[in-house]
């Protein structure tokens, strides 16, 4: 059955292959110790089980033992740490130059994104504003500046692997670079009141040729 | 001699160490025997825990069988469930609750309240708490928090509905709710049951370092008593945190202050650094105690030592320092520095050094054991291998970038329930199904019991299981309706099959319940040891008099010597002199060993 799936729903970003292939090096190496832990768990019950007769061994440990097992988990937990910073510091410190800029602001429930409009610049007087909306074009990176004016809500794009909370009083900085075209949803991760449920937006990337046809279409729409 | 047998003689003397008869109220009620407290708690506890199960079943009737009105629940007030319609503000106050309840009322107080007040003293080999009347007072602290909880219910506005972790703001003011007294009971009610808890951990704290009976060094101690022990410096030192965070959250509910709001130059993320730097020591308070629980059981029932006793004390207290230091990854996307990120998934990676040197230790004690499968055997043995699954799914989520995705999701709502469920509450039926016989004297019946485990188990994962998989295909935590948004809506077969579980999994604990009852009165007499124990609480009748012991135990060895070549049974008690020929006398045997000497 498809949604007892343990591979992930196909990724759209294009860090999203990074994390998605760190997360399968973690599912490979869960798995093999899940595999034998509990193997050797339930061989032990049924090798060691109760007989007329049978009594244990008077065993206090095994230092080399121990020893062997302490180190190995440790070589691999933290080996897995360091591995993953790289990944964790492009998507979230490394914003890349020449990103187009948008305000998303989130209040209950509703994401209200800020175009930059025409002249690609933020704060000036041709910016627009829609509601639930956010249309980007892909192959390019799109920094968006995240706030909330109520309360904590979190800006999700599963598809995308994209998730940061909002908070009321700061805007941060969240990027991600769209890698095809099409329509992905934009979800509230963090319970932000009765409303939650339906706090829902829709991500449109666009062709890039076709992303400033749309702008001025947009532009017009939002000056009636 | 010792001021810890200077203290230990004067309890003693206090209370004869033999029983007398008391009156009704202070034999029952405001009663200052450790052993009555526990079951107090225990008392206390299991009702809260069926009311959070209750709470539990009502979401996901919601989750299942989205705005359906719920069978025979009619009778709701029109502001929770309108003709039986689960509102969404009452959905949100579901999950406030359940997560709060089962925590703070159900299985903190099982773990903490019933077992460290049932078994520090008895396998200390004391006659009391260090302190009867505080011991007292930190369970009738407790009742009138667990009342103000649930009356919050009842109240204009209803239930706190901003999460067990009440995120601020919007659990700073009622203007984002629409829940003013509820929430403000809410915070009430925890920092009242802080008191409680403090009274309880410097209790333990006191017992255990003054009050160990001669012989019982340090190294002597069995595995509960250390858990319970470190467990009470945890809850000293990280209660008083939440209590600062809950009274400043108050203000800024009741009378304007602006800690954690922003509009008047609070910080909100504020909140959650308080909140996590107790509450990460927390997920600590309610797993440490399960663990020395599960390895005196598996030890008793395998028939064999502990595997690597040092290695065991030294991981508890390992997890217990490490879990100060982790608290920023509930938090790897709150907007928090990415270099603090950093730093905290390598500190939480380590943890998984520690849980896996108790894994291999309990494993390596059921290797070459008699292994009895009886019915605390087998709710210790799924602690071990739930512990597992909740252990290796908390490493993607330690994962920085992979917990990008999974945070927040149904996989964390899988992972809480691995370790608190499969964890925790699997350690506390073994605990209870183990020390009831020496809590009433009698023994539960073991062919119920049997029945009741398999079936929680089998439900029990397949309500849980799956969840990890919703998680991954994108499902938030805390939905009312997945269906409103459409990549979810494929997932809802999966939901109402969780849903129809979940009922049953209710539904079977109503074996343990009745398990429960029908033994109190009708269960087969116990003795003092029906397990062939070597811990000193197995060494007094059951249930014990009031003093516990009828003049000062000795102890002269370990807990765990199971199957000893010098014994001619397959166990040794703690207190049971050794034969004359190898041992020290009794004269030289009642100052206290040197640490380190014996194993």
């Amino acid at each position: 059955m498809d949604v007892l799936s343990w591979l992930l729903p196909e990724s759209f970003s294009t860090f999203g292959r990074d994390i998605d292939r760190l997360y399968y090096v973690i599912l490979w190496i869960t798995g093999v110790v899940f595999v034998l832990t509990e193997g050797l768990l339930v061989w032990i019950l049924v090798r060691y089980r109760h007989r007329e007769g049978r009594r244990a061994a008077h065993i206090h440990g095994h230092r080399t033992l121990e020893m062997v097992w302490t180190t190995v988990t440790g070589v691999i937990v933290l080996g897995l740490a360091v591995a993953s910073t790289g990944v964790w510091h492009h998507v979230k410190r490394d914003v890349p130059a020449g990103a187009m800029e948008v305000i998303v602001t989130a209040k209950q429930y509703e994401w209200n994104v800020t175009y930059p409009g025409p002249d690609g610049l933020l704060g000036t007087d041709d910016d627009f504003t829609r509601r639930n909306a956010l249309d980007v074009p892909d192959a390019r990176p799109v920094l968006v500046h995240l706030r909330s004016e109520d309360v904590i809500h979190s800006f999700f794009l599963p598809e995308l692997r994209v998730k940061q909370d909002a908070l009321p009083g700061k805007s941060i900085r969240v990027w991600f670079e769209a890698t095809r075209p099409g329509t992905y949803v934009i979800g509230c991760a963090e319970l932000c009141g009765l409303g939650h449920y339906r706090m829902q937006g829709q991500l449109t990337v666009h062709a890039a040729a076709d992303y400033q046809d749309w702008m001025q279409a947009a532009l017009a729409e939002a000056d009636q | 001699m010792s001021t810890s047998e200077a203290a230990v003689q004067a309890h003693l003397h206090e209370h004869g160490g033999h029983d007398h008869e008391e009156p009704f109220l202070r034999k029952y009620i405001f009663c200052t025997d450790h052993k009555m407290i526990a079951r107090q708690f225990l008392f206390m506890s299991l009702f809260f825990l069926l009311v959070g199960g209750l709470l539990a079943a009502m979401m996901r009737w919601q989750l299942g069988f989205p705005s359906q009105p719920m069978p025979g629940a009619g009778g709701f007030p029109d502001t929770m469930a309108p003709g039986g319609i689960v509102l969404p503000e009452f959905y949100n106050s579901l999950v406030t609750m359940h997560g709060t309840i089962m925590i703070f009322f159900a299985i903190m107080p099982l773990l903490v309240g019933l077992f460290g007040n049932l078994l520090i003293p008895l396998q200390i080999g004391a006659p009391d708490m260090a302190f009867p009347r505080l011991n007292m007072a930190s369970f009738w602290i407790a009742v009138p928090a667990g009342l103000l909880m649930l009356s919050s219910f009842f109240v204009e506005g209803g239930a706190a509905g901003a999460g067990w972790t009440s995120y601020a703001p919007l659990s700073a003011s009622g203007e984002w709710t629409g829940v003013y007294l509820g929430q403000q009971l809410w915070l009430v009610s925890l920092i009242v049951l802080g008191f409680s808890s403090l009274a309880g951990a410097v209790n333990y704290i006191t017992t255990i370092i003054s009050m160990r009976a001669p012989g019982m060094t340090w190294f002597r101690l069995p595995l509960s008593t250390w858990a319970l022990f470190i467990t009470a410096i945890l809850v000293l030192l990280a209660i008083p945190i939440l209590t600062g965070a809950l009274i400043m959250l108050l203000f800024d509910q009741t009378i304007g202050t602006g800690f954690f709001r922003p509009e008047v130059g609070g910080e909100p993320i504020l909140w959650q650094h308080l909140f996590w730097f107790f509450g990460h020591p927390e997920v600590y308070i309610l797993i440490l105690p399960a663990m020395g629980i599960t390895s005196d059981v598996l030890a008793n029932r395998a028939r064999k030592p502990i595997f690597g006793y040092h290695a065991m004390v030294l991981a508890i207290i390992a997890i217990a320092f490490l879990g100060w230091i982790v608290w920023g990854h509930h938090m790897f996307q709150s907007g928090m520095n990415p270099l603090l990120g950093t730093s905290f998934m390598i500190s939480t990676m380590a943890i998984a050094v520690p849980s896996a040197i108790k894994t291999f230790n309990w494993l390596g004690t059921l290797w070459h054991g008699d292994i009895h499968l009886d019915v605390p055997m087998l709710h210790a043995l799924s602690f071990v291998s739930m512990f597992i699954i909740g252990g290796l799914s908390g490493i993607f989520m330690a994962n920085t970038p992979v917990d990008m995705y999974i945070h927040d999701t149904y996989f964390i709502v899988a992972h809480i329930h691995y370790v608190l469920f499969g964890g925790s509450l699997f350690a506390i039926f073994a605990g209870i199904t183990f020390w009831f016989p020496k809590m009433f004297g009698r023994m539960m019946h073991e062919g119920v019991g049997k029945v009741h485990f398999v079936l929680t188990f089998i439900l029990y994962n397949i309500v849980f299981f799956p969840m990890h998989n919703l998680g991954l295909r994108g499902m938030m935590r805390r939905l009312y309706d997945p269906t409103q948004y459409e990549y979810l809506q494929p997932l809802q077969p999966m939901n109402e099959f969780i849903s129809i579980a979940a009922f049953g999994l209710v539904t079977v604990q109503f074996l343990f319940a009745g398990n429960f009852v029908w033994s109190l009165f009708r269960g087969r007499t116990a003795g003092p040891n029906p397990w062939k124990s070597n811990t000193l609480e197995w060494s007094v009748p059951s249930p014990p008099p009031h003093g516990n012991f009828d003049g000062m135990p000795v102890v002269y060895r370990g807990p765990y010597e199971y199957s000893h070549p010098d014994a001619a049974e397959d166990y040794w008690p703690q207190n049971q002199p050794p034969p004359p020929e190898v041992g020290p006398g009794p004269e030289v045997a009642l100052s206290p060993a040197p640490e380190g000497v014996g194993p």
